[in-house]
Parts: structure tokens; C-alpha cells; sequence
């Protein structure tokens, strides 16, 4: 049987699927970055590089993750340390005014704010693969608060959109360029990059606290 | 001054965790043994996502498909105050680090260090990070499918630190 309702059905079911899809956003953008950059590869007469592309960028991939492994099992192993020893503890309880504002779904004394302090103090330093070990260990300690594994909780999103915002109080690789390119003062840029990141922090917390409204999970 | 507590901090971190371990009487070798353990189990499990999202944006890039949107984008610059110069960096900084800083280097080459566009581009480097790369990392770590305005609302406030960006840097410079 053919009928009408089957044929419309057929017709629309990859808009469909894409709307259904969509609220994956990294699925979305994953499809789009990949199709637009072979189709416009295609017409543009690059097509050639995009094999090399794709070799080059899975090793990449690999190499990252395996540099990855070292300085993560370093820090990890170390904040182990912290963790047995109790200094962990103490340093998020001096912090713990603004983790409860930033994050009130989390119990107090749970694990996963210590995570969120180590990492925003790493980030802030510019320990960015320690920040990254410590992050990934908050969102393991985030996802056992959250009652729905697979869709994200108004913390992790918090605790991410905060991350993407940069915390970082000095640009080291920034400053290192100037001074390769002969700035007169490569540290100058300094003052305004804390503004600057500063007022970045405070929108993402602004944005993200009107995006999670009154919902409580 | 910060610059030396940048560069400290990291051996400051590891002398005071390792003696205040020792003093407390904790197994500081096993405790580190352990959490070196789960430190690579976790890095492990980033690698599809790395590799996924390295190609993605690799393929984007390299097909100059990147190129075209800045072009198509033109007109949006000349309508804001924003130094058509840093185009690229704004669009790329979202999508990879290591693409941001290749056109901060650029863009620095290109104009000087202590031009506009320059300065601009060390700013906006140093006051945002990569989205989608970190979303997908953090997310894909815990097996997490729904984002929710997660990068709906990184989006948002990327685009107007940008603007806070230009403005600061219009008014001090």
C-alpha cells in the first residue's frame, strides 16, 4: 500500500531526520563542516588535499592524544595526592561562596566542586593541559549528579560555557609571538586581555544563567 | 610579575601537594601511581574525539571552504567596526586553537605587532578559548548525545566578547 500519507512521509523524512538531529548540535556541525568541505573542495579544484588532509589530521589526532596521556597521567596522579591529603578540600572551601552561585545543583562537599576550583585555577594560569585532566574529571564527577546520562545537566553546562569563555590571566604564546615580531613592549597587551577576559567571563556567566531560566536539573 | 607567577606556578603547585602529602602521611608514590593510571585511561577515551573533530575542521580549512565564508562575511565587517583584518581569527578562534593562533601569527606578521589589527588579535586570543572543540571533548568524555544551549549560549557570548573586544580596544588604543 502506496498511500498519500506514506508518500509524504517519505518525502520529508530527511528534513525530518535532520530537525530531529539538530538537537545533537555536534552532529550538525560535524555533517556540515565535513559536506561543505568536500563539496567545495570539489568545485574549488582542492579535492586533491583533502586526502592528505585526512591523513595528516588523524595522526594529529593520535599524536594529541598520546602527548595528551603524559602530562594528564602527571597531573592526575599528582592531584591524587592533593586529593588523599586533604589540601583539595581546603582551597574549595575558600571557594566555595562562588561555586555555589555558579552551580547550585551541586551538594556541598561533593567531589565535583574541587574539580571545577583546580580547574578554573589551572586555566587561569594557563596550565591548559592540567586544566583539560582536571575538567574532563569534574564532568565525570558532574555526570553522577546528573539523573539524565545523555543530555547535559544545567552544571556541566555552566562549567563549560564558563571554560570557553577563557580564564587565562596571561596569554603566554601570544606574548611570545609579539616578541618574535619585534613588539616594542610584547607585555603590553596584558591589561587589556584581563579586561578583556574579564567582561568575557561575566557575559558567559550572564548568557548561561538566562539560558538555564528556572529549570532546575 | 605575572608573568614569573605564570611560569612558577607549576613546579610551586607539585613541591607544595608532594610535601603537604608527606606530612599528612599519605602514600604519596601509590597516590600518585593511581591517579597516573586513571590520567591515561581518560586520555585514551579522547582520542576518537580528537580525531574526529581534527579531520572536520581539517577538511573545512583545507577545501578553502573557510576562505569563501570570510569572503561571503565581508559585508557584515563593513556594517560593525571590525577591522576586517582579524575576519579569519574570529571565525577560526571557535573551531581550533591551533588554526587561532596561525592567523594571530598572521595577522601580526602581516600588520605589525603594535598596529590595530595586531594588537586586536593577541586580545581576542588571549579573552576567548576554542567551543566546539572543548564542548565536544568534555561531552564526548561522559558519553553525553544532548548539549541543550550549551554552544547556543558559548556562541552568543563569544560573539559579543568580540564586540567588547573591538570596543575596549577602539577606546584605549
Amino acid at each position: 500500500m502506496y498511500t498519500k500519507r506514506n508518500r509524504i512521509n517519505i518525502i520529508y523524512a530527511p528534513f525530518i531526520y535532520f530537525y530531529e538531529r539538530s538537537f545533537y548540535m555536534i552532529n550538525t556541525i560535524w555533517f556540515f563542516l565535513i559536506i561543505v568541505g568536500i563539496l567545495y573542495g570539489t568545485l574549488s579544484g582542492n579535492l586533491g588535499q583533502i586526502n592528505n588532509i585526512i591523513l595528516e589530521q588523524a595522526e594529529e589526532g593520535v599524536s594529541f592524544g598520546i602527548g595528551l596521556m603524559g602530562i594528564m597521567a602527571f597531573w592526575m596522579g599528582t592531584m591524587n595526592i592533593a586529593e588523599k591529603s586533604g589540601l583539595i578540600k581546603t582551597i574549595s572551601k575558600g571557594l566555595r561562596p562562588i561555586i555555589g552561585f555558579l552551580f547550585p545543583q551541586i551538594p556541598k562537599e561533593h567531589p565535583a566542586e574541587r574539580w571545577i576550583v583546580m580547574n578554573f585555577i589551572a586555566n587561569m594560569f594557563g596550565v591548559g593541559n592540567g586544566a583539560t585532566a582536571f575538567g574532563l574529571k569534574a564532568m565525570k564527577e558532574l555526570d553522577a549528579l546528573n539523573p539524565d546520562k545523555k543530555r547535559a545537566s544545567n552544571a556541566m553546562a555552566m562549567f563549560l560555557i564558563i571554560n570557553m569563555s577563557s580564564l587565562q590571566l596571561v596569554p603566554l604564546s601570544v606574548i611570545k609571538i609579539r616578541h618574535d615580531y619585534g613588539a616594542e613592549n610584547p607585555t603590553s597587551i596584558i591589561g587589556i586581555t584581563l579586561l578583556a577576559t574579564f567582561l568575557s567571563t561575566l557575559v558567559a556567566v550572564i548568557v548561561g544563567k538566562i539560558f538555564e531560566g528556572g529549570r532546575r536539573c | 610579575m605575572l608573568e614569573l607567577l605564570s611560569f612558577s606556578l607549576v613546579p610551586f603547585m607539585v613541591l607544595i601537594i608532594v610535601i603537604h602529602g608527606y606530612i599528612k602521611g599519605v602514600d604519596i608514590y601509590d597516590a600518585f601511581l593511581e591517579g597516573a593510571l586513571e590520567g591515561l585511561k581518560t586520555a585514551v577515551k579522547l582520542i576518537p574525539s580528537l580525531i574526529a573533530i581534527f579531520i572536520a575542521i581539517g577538511i573545512f580549512r583545507g577545501s578553502q571552504a573557510l576562505d569563501m565564508l570570510i569572503t561571503l562575511l565581508n559585508p557584515l565587517t563593513d556594517l560593525t567596526n571590525i577591522p576586517k583584518e582579524v575576519l579569519p581569527l574570529i571565525l577560526i578562534r571557535p573551531l581550533s586553537g591551533s588554526g587561532a593562533l596561525a592567523a594571530v601569527r598572521d595577522i601580526i606578521s602581516h600588520y605589525g605587532p603594535d598596529s590595530l589589527p595586531g594588537i586586536l588579535a593577541a586580545v581576542m586570543m588571549g579573552s576567548s578559548e576554542t567551543i566546539f572543540y572543548t564542548t565536544s571533548l568534555y561531552y564526548g568524555s561522559v558519553g553525553i548525545k544532548d548539549y541543550r544551549y550549551t554552544l547556543k549560549a558559548a556562541l552568543i557570548s563569544y560573539v559579543i566578547s568580540v564586540f567588547i573586544t573591538v570596543t575596549i580596544c577602539g577606546l584605549l588604543l
